[in-house]
């Protein structure tokens, strides 16, 4: 298998694989949203439960890589605890700070972790009132998720071409 | 082969007593596998790998290629080595067609017959496909060419074949050959080349015991990889797919929602076993398995640099999600039935837990 590699991965991306914290749905969570697609290979949905624009509980699924399971679970464990303008603020950078490091081919898995984290606040905030913070247009990082999603059209194409 | 890191130290092209013990050596590495081969010692070309043999038979012929044919046919399934050498000759007028198969993985015959015509000058198919196991009938194939026009070249990319099914290098123009495929050591491969077959050299440098590869032999290499073709004969194949069909039938009926990528039967490789488990990904399956023990690989484009998932798969039909999901495991003389049955319970387990974590749920 020519072009498969090994990945590097840190202790702390290993042990939340194995023993990943805040696994599964919440049900009287108040606000969800899915980034990724199984066609990428890559997906994540994360749950929130919100009181007075506080994140008190947080949770996700995810179909991906070992990475992808990482980033998503310290995610929610980031999130915890802080206002939705804090959690707004995290950046994949700091999701892959977090993990020790992600490895460069896996940055786009924290790019998807908050891209999912960014999409849930903006489905909160669907029926009110939008606070100053929350930007109208998709920021950087919601756009890589998407980029991310389409990424599958640019594959087919590639694919076609192999083929 | 640790006596043969001494032994083997010299250069085999220089005429002094440690040059002279690395040409014996090299020499006696030949003799060994060009009898099991069923060759002449001078149609064997030492590369480092199959990667390398592969580059060598399909540039090779076309840099010597004096006529005006300029149609090259490979199989969809191929390795990569030779689709992109291949393919690379597209920027020298080369047209490249590329056969499809079956969802079992067997090459479409009556798209190759209506291809094969007065412009083919090379035709690259391999007899086991490395991912799913699939083998080709290359005799049949041969015919089919040759009965066209005999002077169209049959290039096969054997690594995966030598020592699992039986290979008439009659048949065949070229054919690329791996150590480490046959459990030797890592660093050298070969290419046959059939006496007549008009190639010239790829790489320059000063001449060393062969032209065609003009770089120094990896002695102890060789003749570790002689040694393996050796022991590899020996070794009984029929055990080896009886623990294969163990793992297949043991993997399926553990796990539900799982594909066998290949055909089942004697038609597949003795060693090779490709699964796709749906609703996880297999780079997660990877290494949720290697913290179990059981080391395999796997298609999906998470564990490919490019983030591209198997061509193979993708042309048997699958979809990105069963591509993403697969799993290639191989089944070694090393391996028992207790390794098959903790492999099975490995899997069984691993792709539950994955499964947990998964938002997408079987029905």
């Amino acid at each position: 298998m020519s072009n498969r590699i090994p990945l590097p991965y840190s202790p702390k991306v290993l042990e939340l694989f194995k023993n990943p914290k805040n696994l599964g749905k919440i049900n009287d969570a108040n606000a969800q949203a899915t980034a990724g697609s199984l066609a990428c290979g890559d997906m994540i949905t994360i749950y929130l439960k919100i009181i007075d624009e506080k994140i008190v509980k947080a949770s996700f699924e995810s179909y991906g890589c070992a990475a992808n399971i990482a980033a998503a679970s310290i995610m929610t464990e980031m999130v915890k605890g802080k206002n939705l303008k804090e959690a707004w603020e995290i950046s994949w950078r700091q999701i892959s700070d977090a993990l020790g490091g992600l490895p460069a081919v896996k940055y786009h898995c924290g790019v998807l972790a908050v891209g999912a984290l960014r999409r849930a606040i903006r489905s909160y905030f669907k029926d009110k009132i939008k606070p100053s913070w929350l930007p109208e247009e998709l920021t950087l990082d919601e756009k890589h998720a998407l980029e991310e999603e389409k990424l599958i059209e640019v594959l087919s194409k590639k694919i076609e071409k192999i083929q | 082969m640790k006596a043969y890191k001494r032994k083997g130290y010299g250069n085999p092209a220089i005429t002094h007593k440690v040059g002279w013990e690395s040409y014996e050596v090299l020499y006696k590495a030949t003799e060994k596998l060009s009898k099991i081969l069923n060759s002449s010692m001078n149609e064997l070309t030492y590369t480092h790998n199959a990667t390398e043999a592969n580059n060598l038979a399909i540039l090779g012929v076309a840099k010597a290629n004096k006529t005006n044919r300029r149609k090259i046919i490979v199989s969809s399934i191929e390795h990569l080595s030779v689709i992109f050498a291949a393919e690379e000759l597209q920027k020298h007028g080369y047209k490249v067609v590329k056969v499809p198969v079956d969802k079992e993985g067997f090459v479409n015959k009556d798209f190759l017959r209506k291809e094969v015509d007065n412009e083919t000058f090379l035709v690259s198919i391999a007899p086991i496909n490395h991912e799913i196991g699939v083998i080709q009938d290359i005799e049949e194939i041969n015919d089919l060419i040759k009965d066209k026009n005999s002077e169209i070249l049959f290039h096969i990319d054997a690594s995966d074949a030598f020592g699992r099914i039986k290979l008439n290098l009659n048949k065949v123009d070229l054919a690329s050959f791996s150590s480490h495929k046959i459990y030797g050591p890592k660093g050298a491969g070969a290419l046959y080349i059939k006496e007549g077959v008009k190639i010239e050299p790829i790489i320059y440098g000063q001449l060393t015991a062969q032209k065609l590869w003009p770089s120094l032999e990896n002695i102890p290499a060789i003749a570790g990889f002689a040694k393996a073709a050796e022991l590899i004969t020996s070794i009984d194949m029929n055990k080896i797919s009886y623990l294969r069909d163990k793992l297949i039938e043991g993997v399926l009926s553990e796990v539900d929602q799982a594909l066998l990528n290949g055909p089942k039967g004697f038609k597949r490789a003795p060693d090779n076993v490709n699964i796709s488990f749906l609703h996880v990904e297999g780079e997660a399956v990877t290494v949720e398995l290697s913290m179990r023990g059981v080391y395999v690989s796997s298609g999906s484009a998470c564990t490919s640099r490019i983030l591209q998932p198997s061509h193979v798969l993708l042309a048997i039909g699958r979809k990105y999600e069963e591509a993403h999901g697969s799993i290639l495991m191989k089944v070694t003389p090393f391996h028992n039935e207790n390794d098959i049955e903790y492999a099975v319970n490995q899997i069984s387990e691993g792709v539950k837990r994955l499964r947990l974590i998964s938002p997408v749920k079987g029905g």
